[in-house]
């Protein structure tokens, strides 16, 4: 990095960037974390769990979808935007049925480690304690509606790189859920391969290749640490 | 003593009672009531489980290869065994069974480091403070804080023990407790050679703690008052897995059950088809089932699991100092079965001692370190795990649909087994220590004592560091409560207080 190279300011570090970038895409370039649950470098941005908002310039926007520009004060780690944060994780888990002792997708989940990274210790709210029946029709993916975030990886990944367009968000409000395009409704039906990259991207435990499970121990999966020992 | 009649009150009058279906496995909260007719006789004692946890229920669904890491929640104090009996049984719909030698032995690595813990907590925690200082000692006595004070030594080594046996458990699954390391045919780890190195450095001293430990049961057990010396006497089969050469086995063996009077009825029965040996009854007035051999029915088929059952089950313990151990218990008891339940705690030890030796066994089998982890082969539909978890048998069967969900789920646990051997202990004590008196808290100790030898999930969660609450009602034989006594988890002796939401519906 050049002293003439256009950065913007994160938290009071600079950070380079290039034509095209977000907010996002340039500071976890520059190694920087902006907390996360639906963008990936993948697929487009889709500005759907709204925990990477950051203050542009004392703006508040959605870090995944906003073009970095040179010279703006970005702020991301505030106690006001903790919070906010927090809450949407909180709000996340009471939502669903998040069980994180049973689930496989422990220690390799995104919603956990950001859960984890936000100081979550309670539910806050109340748990809303939904019955959604999983989805296990697909002979190699196990659609399980109960993790689900509704953070559209999925539905970009199949749409962009697969070609697919296997799922959409259909619903309004609390009611709102992923839809699988097939004529049962169900993934059994549907055009979707465990070979496609939809078929691995979701970040929580609600799309998983079928009878992988718990092979990988605990202390080499993503998220484990040198602390990671019960 | 024939304490059959005491199930249930000839003229229950006054009393209603209460059906819930399905029954599914409990662990913790305990009851004991009692039936007095108007000179406080006995008339009826039962030991309720009153606690609904539907396990089976929700794991009705799920996929299976979940299951071994979401059933360990059953337990806080062996999770281990839920986790290697549902991994056994699921290795089977995998079609990965037999799981390579490597994560056999890692397995039985895992699992005998359960052992060890387990027996330790239950033995110096939850069941010493009653045999260190007496059945009715002072209450503020009688826990693991009383134990350390007046008895240093014996706390450390249990704590120590337990520790080593936690580590087994970590290094071998990841976690000290709820760990992940099973998983349908075979194991997702092996051990890593440098922390095998720091327990094999602590074996001899953990070996001689553990020599230790069967020595002070045994002079606690030969040391016990007069008036305990029948204490919970009750005779009953014994059911165990045990090798194909009758040695004692407790990760995968035959089932043997054996007489009360020493002979054997059953030998060498596949466990896969343990349900043309065994059947389940359902009693109304508690949550947990009542085990039976199909051959004998319900009422006379009962039966006992667990380390008194497995010490005199077997022929042989594979491995020298706990075999030693095991011919000086047969000896000290001139040859006869033994069915005093306090005879327990000193078998509970001798397994210990095994399980260290075969953890010291293991930690010097290079196989443990890698090799092939996992097997695979033709997916079934069905599956039957079997294993002896520290209280006894444990059964876990599954049944899995094409979609990899299951469909059904049966667990028979070691808790379950024992049921009607507590309630004849209970009514054993009951009517050798309470009949006709005015209940006191250390009588209600003496109940507590017999039904913690057999359980320590029991007694332990809800009831820590030796401090079950314990509900006893006392009722004339109208039904009219006399008394109800409710101690409470921190020891406190409350009267008049509100009785139990299912024990009020009777």
């Amino acid at each position: 990095m050049s002293a003439t190279d256009p950065t913007f300011d994160l938290d009071g570090q600079p950070v380079p960037l290039q034509p095209g970038d977000t907010i996002l895409s340039a500071a976890a370039r520059a190694g920087h974390e902006v907390p996360h649950l639906c963008w990936s470098e993948e697929v487009s941005g889709s500005a759907s769990c709204r925990l990477c908002t950051v203050l542009a310039d004392g703006r508040p926007v959605a870090a995944c979808v906003t073009p970095a520009v040179a010279g703006q004060k970005v702020e991301c780690r505030t106690p006001s935007l903790d919070t906010q944060r927090l809450r949407l994780l909180q709000m996340l888990f009471v939502e669903g049925n998040h069980f994180c002792p049973g689930c496989e997708k422990s220690g390799n989940c995104v919603l956990q480690v950001q859960a984890e990274r936000a100081g979550m210790t309670d539910l806050h709210f109340e748990a809303l304690n939904p019955e959604r029946p999983v989805d296990a029709s697909h002979p190699d993916v196990l659609f399980e509606p109960n993790r689900c975030i509704l953070c559209q990886l999925c539905v970009r990944a199949s749409d962009e790189i697969d070609g697919k367009r296997v799922f959409a968000i259909g619903g309004h409000g609390i009611a709102t859920r992923l839809l699988i395009d097939s004529p049962s409704g169900r993934l059994g039906d549907s055009a979707l391969s465990v070979d496609d990259r939809a078929a691995h991207i979701c970040p929580v435990g609600a799309l998983l290749p079928k009878r992988v499970g718990f092979a990988v121990p605990i202390g080499q999966r993503r998220f484990d640490t040198e602390d990671t020992r019960g | 003593m024939d304490t059959r009649p005491l199930e249930t009150a000839a003229d229950p009058k006054g009393l209603r009672r209460i059906a819930i279906d399905p029954l599914s496995r409990v662990e913790g909260h305990g009851k004991v009531t009692l039936l007095l007719d108007d000179d406080n006789r006995v008339r009826q004692a039962r030991l309720h489980i009153v606690e609904f946890r539907g396990f089976e229920k929700f794991i009705e669904g799920r996929p299976y290869w979940e299951v071994p890491v979401m059933v360990q929640r059953l337990c806080g104090i062996y999770p281990v065994s839920h986790h290697l009996a549902a991994s056994k049984a699921l290795d089977r719909v995998a079609g990965g069974w037999p799981v390579p030698p490597a994560a056999d032995r890692i397995r039985r690595l895992m699992h005998y480091g359960q052992i060890v813990q387990s027996h330790a907590l239950h033995f110096f925690h939850l069941a010493s403070p009653d045999l260190l200082f007496g059945f009715d000692a002072e209450v503020d006595r009688r826990n693991i804080v009383g134990v350390a004070g007046a008895f240093p030594d014996a706390a450390r080594q249990g704590v120590m023990l337990r520790k080593f046996g936690q580590e087994v458990i970590r290094i071998t699954s990841g976690k000290r407790i709820h760990g992940t390391g099973a998983i349908p045919g075979g194991m997702n780890r092996a051990v890593d050679p440098a922390e095998r190195d720091a327990l094999r450095a602590e074996l001899p001293q953990v070996l001689a703690w553990a020599q230790d430990a069967v020595t002070l049961a045994r002079r606690l057990h030969e040391n016990l008052p007069a008036r305990y010396a029948d204490f919970a006497d009750t005779p009953a089969a014994m059911m165990s897995l045990v090798g194909r050469d009758g040695a004692m086995e407790l990760y995968d063996g035959v089932l043997r059950l054996r007489e009360s009077d020493g002979r054997i009825a059953v030998d060498g029965f596949d466990d896969q088809c343990y349900r043309e040996l065994i059947d389940e009854a359902v009693k109304p007035w508690t949550y947990m089932k009542f085990p039976y051999r199909r051959d004998l029915g319900v009422d006379d088929g009962w039966y006992r699991v667990g380390p008194l059952a497995r010490v005199q089950n077997c022929d042989f313990i594979p491995t020298p100092r706990a075999e030693a151990a095991r011919q000086a218990f047969v000896a000290a008891h001139g040859g006869q079965p033994v069915h005093t339940v306090l005879a327990t705690h000193w078998a509970r030890m001798i397994e210990l001692l095994h399980g260290v030796e075969t953890v010291a066994a293991l930690l010097d089998d290079a196989l443990i370190t890698g090799g092939p982890l996992q097997a695979e082969g033709p997916r079934q539909r069905s599956g039957i795990g079997m294993i002896e978890a520290p209280r006894g048998t444990l059964i876990h069967e599954y049944e899995v649909g094409d979609d990899d969900l299951v469909t059904r789920c049966n667990l028979i646990v070691s808790t379950t087994h024992n049921n009607q051997a507590m309630n004849e202990a209970v009514r054993a004590v009951a009517l050798r220590y309470l009949d006709g008196e005015t209940i006191t808290e250390g009588l209600l100790n003496h109940i507590e004592v017999a039904v913690r030898a057999y359980d320590p999930c029991l007694s332990c969660a809800t009831h820590a560091l030796g401090q079950m609450p314990l509900a006893v009602s006392v009722r004339a034989a109208d039904g009219r409560v006399l008394d109800h006594v409710l101690r409470s988890s921190t020891g406190e002796l409350l009267r008049d207080g509100p009785a139990h939401d299912a024990e009020a519906a009777q």
